[in-house]
């Protein structure tokens, strides 16, 4: 008998030792091991697919009966006192975020044009190489990065630093994403624009960058949302504020900060609001980022 | 602006200048890892000069006495994130194969929707879940379950708290099922289809043609695992929340622990002496540079199967 291939050694080594060997018997042992094996991969896809519905379900549950507008109008209410909302964790959260945009966006763009328009050298693999590894980096380290390089010299932590540490967090899926959306012109746009006697710049500039920018903005806002979500980089950057404070260099409020006080603290009525808070939140990251990603998915299948 | 800006020196043109100003931008990258380095080094040295490396083999973790040990977290870290694989692996190998081999139209959009969906729940969300509804579901019924019936193993012996490595390792392995499942998916579909034709053009059933497609996608496969991995050890708020946060080092998987990464979280603002803020950030300098590595094996591993297509090698 002739050795089968490599691949299916393994998975016919499985009936060798204790299955008689007649021919008939080893076609029916593939043929049910090959319905364990589909089945096993059926169930897999419904295992992953089950934790999602638990968890969107509990948070439902649990967060939708504090969903009204006192939570987002009003401020949070001294301990032992119940109601109030989380006003201030909202609009801090979103300055916290707006100014890590502000930092990360024109470098990352940037970049990411750079490595899509002129990236074919030792130089942009290394950066492209850098950059991913970067985006491994746990948050919590960016977090004490932040901390060494804005808290320490300030003297205080402040709403600065968290965008600080947002904005490094930021940098390397917005630098990913306009790559991408940038390589998606078509060549034929660049060529033409060459032909007709444009510079190179004028080229990237003028043609490219138009052709791409609905792609490059809805893939960096991506980013964007998911690091909205992060907690452990605010912790000891820009902390948290019971109180209304707009100053980036005080500290400041954030929502994820807020969730995670709120359900560590011993009052049940805080609880509640953290379920709200992490519904908001999923609303505020998932959906933005699910929408952006199909229209993405659209401009990249036109 | 219509007319570019004159050559003034030889050499110095304006696609010059625009193509250096966004290498410059490129640049910036490393600028940020020089930083990041820099910044944790300077912070670790007080630590570093008056603990040492020993620190990483020590078991106390006393910050009234200043005396300061690593061991515990490492181990905690390292833990959960093996339960972490050892549970995520299979799942998100077995989905990954329904995705890219069997599933076809809207189950495989409705799946791949749902492990977006997954990818993109922020930590802090998954910590609560774990908090308030996987802990208690695991004190119970499954911890109780566990003690009566394997509770002369090591592993589960105790008092279920339901709040434990357990707990933490099941929460990792749905946050990192996610990573496994969308890049072993595009590694298994880099793969050329002539493999799986010839397999079955042979005679071999649907699962003897997917073993042969996953033998020649071995490299990449792994490189997922290790991203997942690297993933598990560096995630902070979900594991803070569900891991117990006591500095002890036990078999029992149902026991409460900490990690590098809780560690740094609880109590980095309760750091108040210099010494002990140190020690912290030297738990953060092992962590980054444990991850970095894991990291760039894994991204290696990834290119090296794909090609070096970059929508899969950098995905997330």
């Amino acid at each position: 008998m002739t050795p089968p291939a490599e691949g299916s050694a393994t998975l016919a080594a499985v009936a060798a030792p204790w299955v008689d060997r007649t021919p008939r018997a080893v076609r029916l042992w593939r043929g049910a091991l090959n319905r364990i094996v589909l089945a096993v991969c059926v169930l897999a896809a419904a295992a992953v697919v089950l934790p999602l519905v638990l968890i969107l379900g509990y948070l439902i549950a649990n967060g939708v009966g504090g969903l009204n507008l006192a939570f987002f109008t009003h401020m949070p209410k001294p301990v032992g006192e119940s109601g109030g909302g989380m006003a201030n964790a909202i609009v801090g959260t979103l300055m916290v975020v707006g100014l890590a945009a502000l930092l990360a966006l024109p470098v990352g763009i940037a970049a990411g044009v750079y490595l899509a328009e002129f990236g074919r050298g030792r130089f942009a693999t290394l950066v492209r190489y850098t950059t991913d590894v970067l985006s491994g980096v746990p948050s919590i380290v960016v977090g004490v990065v932040a901390y060494g390089l804005v808290v320490v010299p300030m003297g205080r932590v402040s709403g600065l630093a968290g965008s600080v540490a947002l904005a490094i967090l930021m940098l390397p899926p917005i630098i990913r994403a306009t790559e991408e959306m940038v390589r998606l012109v078509p060549q034929s746009y660049r060529q033409a624009a060459l032909a007709l006697g444009a510079p190179r710049w004028r080229t990237t500039q003028q043609i490219v960058l138009p052709a791409a920018r609905a792609g490059i903005v809805t893939a960096s806002m991506l980013a964007v949302a998911r690091a909205a979500g992060e907690t452990a980089p605010l912790l000891f950057t820009a902390l948290g504020n019971r109180f209304w404070s707009l100053r980036m260099d005080q500290p400041i409020a954030t929502l994820p900060v807020f969730i995670f006080d709120y359900a560590r603290a011993p009052y049940t009525d805080w609880n509640r609001q953290a379920w709200t808070g992490a519904l908001v939140l999923v609303l505020l990251v998932t959906l933005i980022s699910l929408l952006l990603r199909l229209t993405v998915r659209r401009v990249r299948d036109r | 602006m219509r007319q570019p800006l004159a050559p003034r020196r030889r050499g110095l043109t304006v696609d010059g200048v625009y193509r250096g100003a966004l290498a410059a931008a490129a640049g910036v990258i490393f600028l940020v890892v020089a930083l990041i380095v820099l910044e944790i080094a300077r912070g670790a040295m007080p630590s570093i000069r008056t603990i040492g490396w020993g620190f990483l083999a020590q078991r106390e973790w006393d910050p009234v006495a200043d005396h300061y040990g690593a061991l515990p977290y490492i181990y905690g870290t390292l833990v959960s994130s093996l339960i972490a694989l050892v549970l995520a692996v299979p799942l998100g190998l077995g989905s990954a194969v329904f995705l890219a081999e069997l599933a076809k139209g809207r189950v495989a959009a409705i799946v791949s929707f749902v492990i977006e969906l997954l990818a993109a729940i922020p930590s802090i969300v998954y910590g609560i879940w774990g908090f308030f509804v996987l802990a208690p579901w695991l004190r119970n019924a499954l911890e109780p379950w566990l003690v009566a019936h394997f509770g002369y193993l090591p592993l589960f012996r105790g008092t279920p708290f339901g709040i434990g490595m357990l707990n933490a390792g099941i929460v990792l392995a749905i946050m990192i099922i996610p990573t496994i499942v969308s890049i072993s998916r595009e590694v298994l579909l880099a793969i050329p289809r002539s493999l799986r034709e010839a397999s079955l053009a042979l005679g071999a059933t649907r699962a003897e043609a997917i073993v042969v497609t996953l033998d020649a996608a071995k490299p990449g496969i792994l490189g997922s695992i290790v991203l997942a991995l690297g993933r598990a050890l560096g995630e902070t708020m979900a594991v803070t929340m569900v891991i117990g946060n006591t500095n002890r080092i036990s078999a029992s998987l149902l026991d409460p622990s900490a990690t590098m990464a809780s560690v740094i979280a609880n109590e980095f603002t309760e750091a108040t002496g210099s010494l002990y803020l140190s020690a912290l950030i030297q738990i953060a300098l092992v962590l980054f540079g444990v991850t970095i590595l894991v990291n760039a094996l894994a991204r290696a591993l990834v290119w090296l199967t794909t090609g070096g297509r970059r929508d899969v090698a950098g995905a997330t």
